[in-house]
């Protein structure tokens, strides 16, 4: 039975986060290789197999947006990990905190003193016409003068092997329960391996996450309440597991409701009252009072509540505005202007649309650059111009002639690529990092992330409702 | 707890029960066809009028055969009480109330899912002997219980589930004593036949009680057996036995012991002294047919009142104070 041989593995060149070159692995991947050298590509295989079985039974399930309701799907695992050397993770590390620190001082001020578009550092009209900018949250002051408490930011290696920023979710952030759930999974395949790497543990994220919103409210022993639309939201399967780790009820927006500015939920007792809410619910389908009229989702009288202190939303509304596409391509100089000191990891360069001068260079460049939407997420309504068809070019160049506000484009990052189990074979695939960020009295970077990966061959595009997978991130101690 | 929740956590316990009551009666009556009368109407035709989806049947069937009853309870998704449609139903609201379960009891209905889901895919029912796949899914509910058992707190959520089951489960042996009317119905110049006597072992097999019944009555009777099914003290499968069981857990939830405080207390009370002080041989005087078709009935009110006391939220829309449960 032939073991497992890197000798025919491609690097192509992509910066491969396990080879420097085919003869050459990385320090961190070492140890890995030789265990993984030792086993045979059936023994592998099967490995991948009971993985894949694990998922199904432990109901790691999402719905597709797109796919008619009830077809489910898994978020395939890789069983190979993506592994993070100490020093780099320690280095990512203190720029997340930077990087949060100034988002949030950025959001306080849009919705309070504006100073940072009085001084001109970013366009008023820019900032103001965000798809995510709440007029209703002018104002506001959440605990702590936190307003994204939970967020994960997506980083990718380029192919020089630095770091970048590629987007910031700084509303719901989903995909921590992979991290988490993926890990319990590989320590089953991999038991040995992690006795000897030292991989730092993930496991206390729900624990920190419940401390974190208990300390969002003076109220003693809070009744804190997960909101989720439902079973059919695609990342369902994430609000009941951490939920249930916390030791949360599971609510949805027709177990709630305000009374004179209160919120509680319905029990078989009567009405209990909620002292924080973290809502995995989007802004506009909290309260149909406030925020869109026509809904049938979400509690009224939830934001008035909200706003006299009677209760805690977590992240806050409005926050949305500094994950704004366009308002990203700002975010070095938001470091700069409140910190004082130079981003620690990069952006990528990002082309605004609404800017005339950028526009003209999207257009007229169109099918060398990524176009996204600026308020879009989950890799719906992207163009990567590279690999599309004159047709699909020439569409996207109507809709950004139609709102140039709505779009930024990026040059083509060539994400760096992990090996992953194809069919049998080892080949490399696109990745990305996602690692999440609690912010509360402190602020907790968890040794861990989301690794996702574009298991279609040749592929950039690593999110789940578009072929991706996910990988085990392993933070070595050293 | 939410109220949302607790409906759920009873339905989902009532979708199981339900589940490994068909999957015992499919078993049962395929062991019976073996050795009876051939006639696929007598034998099988009974089964489906027990679930009360005969009028449904008929309009799906020209015609009753083995192959499309064993179908029509076991897979066919156009039947809300097939045993297949249970099991994604229980696992639905499983998927609901996933903070409220442990991930033993999520992963084994979850495996339930996926082995009634290849079922279908793999058309179980035109096997020549489907009595494994019955058997499975018999089993797996039966373990499920028992993981429940071990891993579940007894808080609110707990006894709103064990009364789901005990109303599932009482419903199922009324209905299960009533087949023997619609056998009668088909044939009844069978009466005191040794295929008389093989039916009412069988019937007592589908609810699980022949060996208890033996060890306590020994004889097959008509009269010993209704009684045993009906009005046992300590079987726990007979109608009286879940009432107890029943009035135990919505006293656990109400911490009322006496009298009522709501509608769901009033109704399940009623019916559990109904039974009480019942005489069988009073129900045989007055139509056993009839006793069990008015139980059914009650016993529907009751599952009505258990909805309006505590799940619909028209009774409940004041603060609690001094909560933190």
């Amino acid at each position: 039975m032939p073991k497992v041989d890197f000798s025919d593995y491609q690097i192509s060149g992509f910066y491969d986060e396990m080879f420097k070159d085919v003869s050459d692995v990385r320090p961190s991947y070492e140890l890995f290789k030789r265990s993984l050298e030792s086993l045979s590509l059936k023994k592998l295989s099967l490995l991948q197999h009971s993985t894949d079985r694990a998922q199904l039974s432990m109901g790691m399930t999402f719905n597709v947006y797109s796919d008619n309701q009830g077809v489910e799907r898994i978020l395939p695992l890789d069983i190979i990990p993506r592994i993070v050397s100490g020093a780099d993770w320690d280095t990512l590390s203190k720029a997340l905190q930077q990087r949060i620190v100034a988002l949030n001082l950025f959001i306080d001020d849009i919705y309070n003193d504006q100073k940072v578009l009085k001084d001109k550092i970013i366009p008023k009209e820019l900032v103001l016409s965000s798809a995510s900018y709440l007029k209703e949250c002018i104002g506001l002051k959440p605990p702590q003068n936190v307003w994204s408490h939970i967020s994960g930011t997506d980083l990718i290696r380029g192919g020089d092997g630095k770091f970048y920023v590629l987007e910031d979710n700084l509303r719901c952030p989903s995909g921590v329960s992979y991290m988490l759930e993926n890990r319990e999974i590989l320590k089953r395949t991999f038991p040995e391996m992690f006795e000897k790497l030292h991989v730092r543990p993930v496991h206390d994220y729900s624990h920190y996450l419940r401390d974190m919103l208990e300390s969002l409210t003076t109220v003693d022993k809070p009744n804190i309440v997960v909101l989720t639309p439902g079973i059919y939201n695609s990342a369902y399967f994430e609000h009941a597991y951490l939920a249930q780790q916390m030791g949360a009820e599971l609510a949805e927006g027709r177990d709630l409701v305000v009374q004179d500015d209160f919120v509680y939920m319905m029990t078989t007792k009567g009405l209990q009252k909620v002292d924080v809410i973290y809502r995995r619910v989007d802004d506009e389908f909290i309260d149909p009072s406030v925020f869109n009229k026509d809904s049938l989702l979400g509690t009224p009288g939830l934001f008035k509540a909200y706003l006299k202190g009677n209760v805690v939303l977590v992240n806050a509304p409005g926050a949305g505005v500094a994950d704004d596409k366009a308002v990203y391509a700002y975010i070095p100089r938001l470091i700069k202007y409140y910190l004082g000191e130079e981003a620690l990891i990069p952006n990528i360069k990002t082309y605004i649309c609404a800017e005339s001068q950028d526009c003209k260079y999207v257009l007229e460049n169109i099918s060398q650059l990524v176009v996204k939407q600026s308020d879009g997420s989950g890799g719906y309504g992207m163009l990567i111009g590279p690999h599309s068809t004159k047709k699909e070019q020439d569409e996207f160049v109507i809709k950004i002639k139609n709102n140039p506000r709505n779009y930024i484009a990026q040059p083509m990052i060539n994400l760096s690529r992990v090996p992953t189990l194809c069919d049998n074979t080892i080949e490399g695939r696109h990745v990305d990092l996602r690692p999440y960020v609690l912010y509360g009295k402190d602020i907790k970077v968890i040794p861990g992330a989301l690794t996702r990966v574009a298991l279609k061959k040749g592929s950039l595009v690593v999110n789940s409702s578009q072929g991706g997978g996910s990988k085990d991130t392993w933070v070595l101690d050293s | 707890m939410l109220s949302r929740i607790a409906d759920t956590m009873y339905w989902m316990n009532r979708y199981l029960e339900r589940a490994e009551n068909y999957a015992r009666f499919m078993d049962v009556n395929f062991n019976l066809s073996l050795e009876s009368a051939p006639d696929a109407v007598q034998q099988w035709k009974p089964l489906v009028m027990i679930t009360g989806d005969w009028p449904l049947y008929e309009s799906l069937y020209e015609n009753v055969e083995k192959e499309k009853v064993i179908y029509f309870l076991g897979f066919d998704p156009q039947n809300p009480n097939s045993l297949y449609n249970s099991i994604c139903n229980a696992r639905e609201n499983a998927r609901a109330i996933r903070p409220e379960i442990t991930k033993e009891v999520w992963e084994q209905i979850n495996y339930l899912y996926y082995f009634v889901k290849e079922g279908l895919e793999k058309k179980r029912w035109q096997e020549k002997d489907p009595r494994l796949f019955f058997k499975t899914v018999k089993e797996g509910c039966q373990l499920l219980y028992g993981i429940l058992a071990i891993s579940i707190s007894r808080n609110d959520g707990w006894h709103f589930g064990k009364i789901g089951q005990l109303i599932e489960r009482a419903d199922k042996t009324s209905r299960v004593l009533d087949v023997k009317y619609h056998i009668l119905l088909s044939t009844p110049q069978a009466v005191g036949t040794p295929f008389d006597l093989s039916q009412w072992a069988a019937l007592l097999k589908s609810v699980s009680a022949y060996d208890m019944y033996r060890k306590k009555h020994g004889k097959l009777t008509p009269l010993k057996i209704s009684e045993f099914l009906i009005l046992d003290k300590v079987f726990p499968r007979s109608m009286y036995f879940c009432l107890i069981e029943a009035e135990k857990s919505l006293k656990a939830i109400t911490g009322n012991e006496t009298g009522f405080t709501n509608s769901a207390e009033k109704q399940l009370g009623k019916l559990k002294a109904e039974l009480e002080f019942a005489d069988i041989n009073d129900i045989f005087e007055g139509g056993l047919h009839e006793y069990v078709d008015g139980f059914q009935k009650k016993l529907n009110e009751v599952s009505v009142a258990v909805y309006e006391s505590f799940f619909s939220n028209t009774n409940n829309q004041v603060p609690i104070q001094n909560q933190n449960q």
